[in-house]
């Protein structure tokens, strides 16, 4: 990490009220705080619940905030709206986890592709985005006519490429991936994965890698957060907290994951029941 | 590029056309060429008339239909088919005004109220809540008392009025769609509100217009004519429907015969717009519900013909055998095989895997084994035995009877298998008294229910019994249904991705207590799933599908670490894998 860096939260907390008459608001989010470099992807994992996604979206502006500060570029966007909040859409993108869903499945994918391109403040002809439109799927490996087909006549790993050429087509800064590859099978997971190394290396994006999936982490992110009930449980670089998880919970993730491989996956099944015999 | 096939149905179409399929249904076909041919008739009024409206044929007053008048006179001799096609033009503006502004405003105000909520919402609700406690019969009156026969002004305070119905329709989709992810997605690419309602949710809800706007078509007719027999929409002697209708009414006496054609008319209209409202609803119901009428047809099944062939009998040794196994689904295009001739057999004791990625067939041969297969889809060839029965082919009430308690299912999602408005314990007790393996009387079935909730290793076997399947979490359902399949005591368990929504956590205690179900019950499990994870984690032997056919079966221990297929090959490499495998190929 060098400089400033390129997204920053400061003790991050997102509560919503409770039902009911006096009753404390529901904790998602508590104190939450960390930062991702330029060019660096941040892995944040957990489980169901974790409120992984919650910050992703309140990051996104998404969900309010109700405590703590964002920071873009050492910018605070913790509460920009409307106008604002639109005129970060160039630093700012995302991918979402469902290819399904995150398209608008009424729109040709080269009108879905020129939104980003034609918000306020671009200033690019309709010849130039034509142009653009197409270089960004030839990037993103899909045809070139592509662009008049509807997003129902592509495959999940296609619609996916579509998603990431929608995030990357106006060369954002942060990329927040929620779950990008967990709706994919698996071959199609790793180009995709490819891919979005690919573009970084082009780019220079930063990643927010927010996933339930250690094992795809351990190999595309710098660094890992792993989140446990809103809180961050443990930090470091990814291979030292696959490798040499610290904290309880960790363990018992790393323990769980199964790895492709029969005999070494009998060897960790054993010791994942030793550890759970020693510890009640 | 290593993407793999497009998923047999698509999600959605880009664009449904909502009149798609009326021709196959008579009825609203029938009142939708009736609109049309009315309308169309009506705009070409001064090319069809034979005569001019006004003019007055006094030597034949109230003739009946004749060449010269196919539907005869009226009072002062001007003939009626020119009138009633001269007379269409007031009620059929009056109508499309009222259409105009009721789509207008209903479309306007509820996608503002649903899409920008707050405030907004609030006070359009107030407003529509107005609109539709105000008599608007009334304020029509009032308003023509205002503007002196206007049709136009009458209409389009109608169609105001009825639009607040409209707009509480599209208040509630729009709500409902703002929450779509690819709204979402579009908040982030920069787009402002204006912008997001015009090109992501107006197009989106086009289609819930139409159904309500036929509908409301006929009500509108029916006030305009009635607004026309009372004399304040259209100035007389200029004809319309309704002051045709009011004519006819004075003469009823002496010949009814002008009644029947002025009312039958408006009638014949305000039915039409009515049934093609109705068959248009009809149709998108459909289409919600089903692949559609026709791709329901199944593929003829030729399964049953080399049942008594000598080489085809049962393998000795394996509790559940394949033979030459395909399955197709009718589709649009004509069959189309997802299944091609595979052939496996399964022993007792045995964790079998089914592996492969999204569209290589593996779910539809668990489902097929069990007779479930969706009403589109056949076995097309091949059999299939259970413990030396043959199963394929079998009619539906042999099946019912296997289902259960010679073969079960556990699926990927839980609650399908359960029903929200019953306890888990009254839910497995009635698998338990239908599988008939208890007998004796209710002490006895809810020993064998305690018996099965705790041989899933839940701790508070009649804690979990006593509650309703949303009070569970996933991991504890999951368990329950693995529980209700157990009830009939199986001889094989197929387990169609049982741990695929499932945290990682509580995935493996899932595979754990598969793996000891195993050991104690000594019953196969065949276990499909997309995860080599789970595969080396919990299968004994596996064998991998790719689009319908075997590319590699065996022991797991040769497909992970001698692997002869490519594509097994390349499935192992794209899986990621939290340790450093040994005996992994790059």
């Amino acid at each position: 990490m060098t400089g400033t860096p390129v997204l920053r939260l400061d003790g991050l907390a997102v509560r919503y009220p409770s039902r009911g008459f006096r009753r404390p608001p529901t904790t998602v989010i508590e104190d939450v705080s960390f930062e991702v470099g330029e060019a660096e992807t941040v892995a944040l994992v957990g489980e169901s619940g974790s409120g992984k996604t919650t910050i992703g979206k309140a990051v996104l502006g998404l969900t309010p905030v109700s405590g703590g500060r964002v920071l873009l570029a050492g910018r605070d966007i913790t509460r920009l709206t409307g106008r604002a909040r639109r005129l970060l859409s160039s630093d700012l993108q995302a991918i979402f986890q469902n290819p399904y869903g995150s398209l608008n499945p009424a729109l040709p994918v080269g009108r879905t592709l020129a939104e980003p391109l034609l918000t306020s403040g671009s200033t690019l002809s309709r010849a130039e985005v034509h142009e653009h439109i197409a270089d960004l799927l030839r990037r993103v490996g899909l045809p070139e006519d592509a662009a008049g087909r509807y997003p129902a006549q592509f495959s999940g790993g296609q619609r996916q490429r579509i998603a990431i050429a929608r995030a990357v087509a106006r060369r954002p800064r942060v990329v927040i991936c929620d779950e990008p590859t967990s709706a994919l099978d698996v071959t199609t997971q790793a180009a995709a994965l490819d891919l979005l190394a690919e573009l970084q290396r082009t780019f220079g994006c930063a990643y927010l890698f927010i996933t339930h999936d250690l094992a795809v982490v351990k190999e595309f992110a710098a660094r890992t957060l792993v989140l446990q009930r809103g809180r961050i449980v443990e930090e470091g670089p990814s291979a030292e907290v696959c490798e040499r998880p610290r904290h309880a919970y960790t363990r018992r993730l790393v323990a769980a994951a199964p790895v492709p491989d029969p005999v070494l996956q009998r060897r960790r099944r054993q010791e994942r029941t030793d550890m759970r015999a020693a510890t009640g | 590029m290593t993407t793999v096939e497009a998923p047999p149905k698509a999600r959605s179409r880009p664009r449904t056309n909502p009149f798609a399929g009326i021709w196959r249904r008579p009825v609203p076909a029938a009142a939708f060429v009736v609109v049309v041919g009315i309308s169309v008739a009506v705009i070409l009024a001064p090319l069809l008339a034979p005569h001019p409206p006004l003019a007055q044929d006094l030597l034949h007053t109230l003739s009946g239909p004749s060449a010269n008048h196919p539907l005869g006179t009226d009072v002062l001799g001007r003939d009626v088919l020119s009138r009633l096609l001269y007379g269409g033009r007031p009620t059929l503006i009056g109508v499309g005004l009222a259409v105009l502004v009721y789509a207008f405003f209903g479309m306007s105000l509820g996608i503002l109220a649903g899409y920008l909520r707050g405030w907004t919402d609030r006070v359009i609700v107030a407003v529509l809540d107005v609109m539709l406690s105000v008599p608007a019969v009334i304020i029509t009156l009032a308003v023509l008392a205002i503007f002196h026969q206007s049709n136009a002004a009458a209409m389009l305070t109608i169609g105001f009025f009825a639009s607040a119905g409209l707009a509480r329709i599209i208040r509630s989709s729009c709500i409902a769609l703002r929450e779509e992810l690819f709204v979402d997605a579009a908040r982030v690419s920069g787009l402002g509100p204006a912008r997001i309602m015009a090109r992501h949710i107006l197009p989106r809800l086009t289609g819930q217009l139409l159904v309500p706007v036929f509908l409301f078509s006929g009500n509108a007719l029916a006030i305009q004519t009635g607004l026309g027999f009372l004399g304040l929409a259209t100035p007389a002697p200029a004809p319309s429907w309704g002051g045709m209708v009011g004519e006819a009414a004075q003469i009823m006496q002496q010949d009814p015969y002008l009644l029947f054609v002025s009312g039958g008319v408006i009638g014949l209209m305000s039915l039409s717009f009515g049934l093609v409202g109705d068959g248009l609803r009809d149709l998108e119901q459909d289409r919600r519900q089903a692949t559609g009428g026709r791709l329901r047809r199944p593929v003829p099944a030729t399964a049953p013909q080399d049942a008594n062939k000598p080489s085809d009998a049962p393998p000795d040794g394996a509790v559940l055998a394949v033979r030459d196994y395909s399955i197709a689904f009718a589709t649009a295009q004509g069959p189309r095989t997802v299944v091609d001739s595979i052939s496996f057999s399964v022993r007792s004791g045995e964790i079998f895997g089914l592996v492969g990625e999204s569209g290589s067939g593996k779910t539809v041969t668990g489902l097929s084994l069990l007779g479930l297969l969706p009403p589109n889809g056949a076995v097309t060839s091949g059999s299939a035995w259970l413990a030396g029965t043959r199963i394929s082919g079998l009619p539906e009430r042999e099946l019912q009877g296997i289902r259960g308690s010679e073969i079960a299912l556990v699926s990927q999602e839980p609650m399908v298998a359960l029903d929200p408005y019953f306890t888990i314990g009254s839910q497995l007790s009635e698998v338990v008294r239908r599988t008939g393996a208890v007998p004796g009387g209710k002490e006895a079935v809810r020993q064998r229910v305690r018996d099965l909730l705790t041989s899933v290793h839940l701790r508070d076997p009649d804690g979990v019994a006593r509650r309703h399947p949303h009070e569970l979490s996933g991991g504890m359902l999951q368990r329950v249904v693995i529980a209700m399949a157990l009830a009939g005591s199986p001889k094989v368990l197929i387990a169609d991705e049982p741990t695929t929504a499932l945290d990682v956590t509580v995935q493996a205690g899932i595979l754990d207590l598969l793996r000891s179900l195993r050991d104690e019950h000594g019953m196969a499990i065949i276990l499909i799933t997309h995860d080599l994870g789970v595969v080396a984690d919990s299968c004994d032997r596996a064998l991998v599908m790719e689009q319908g056919r075997i590319v590699e079966e065996g022991p797991v221990e040769d497909i992970f670490y001698r692997p002869r297929h490519p594509y097994t090959r390349q499935l192992i490499a794209s899986t990621p894998s939290i340790a450093p495998t040994e005996g992994r190929i790059a």
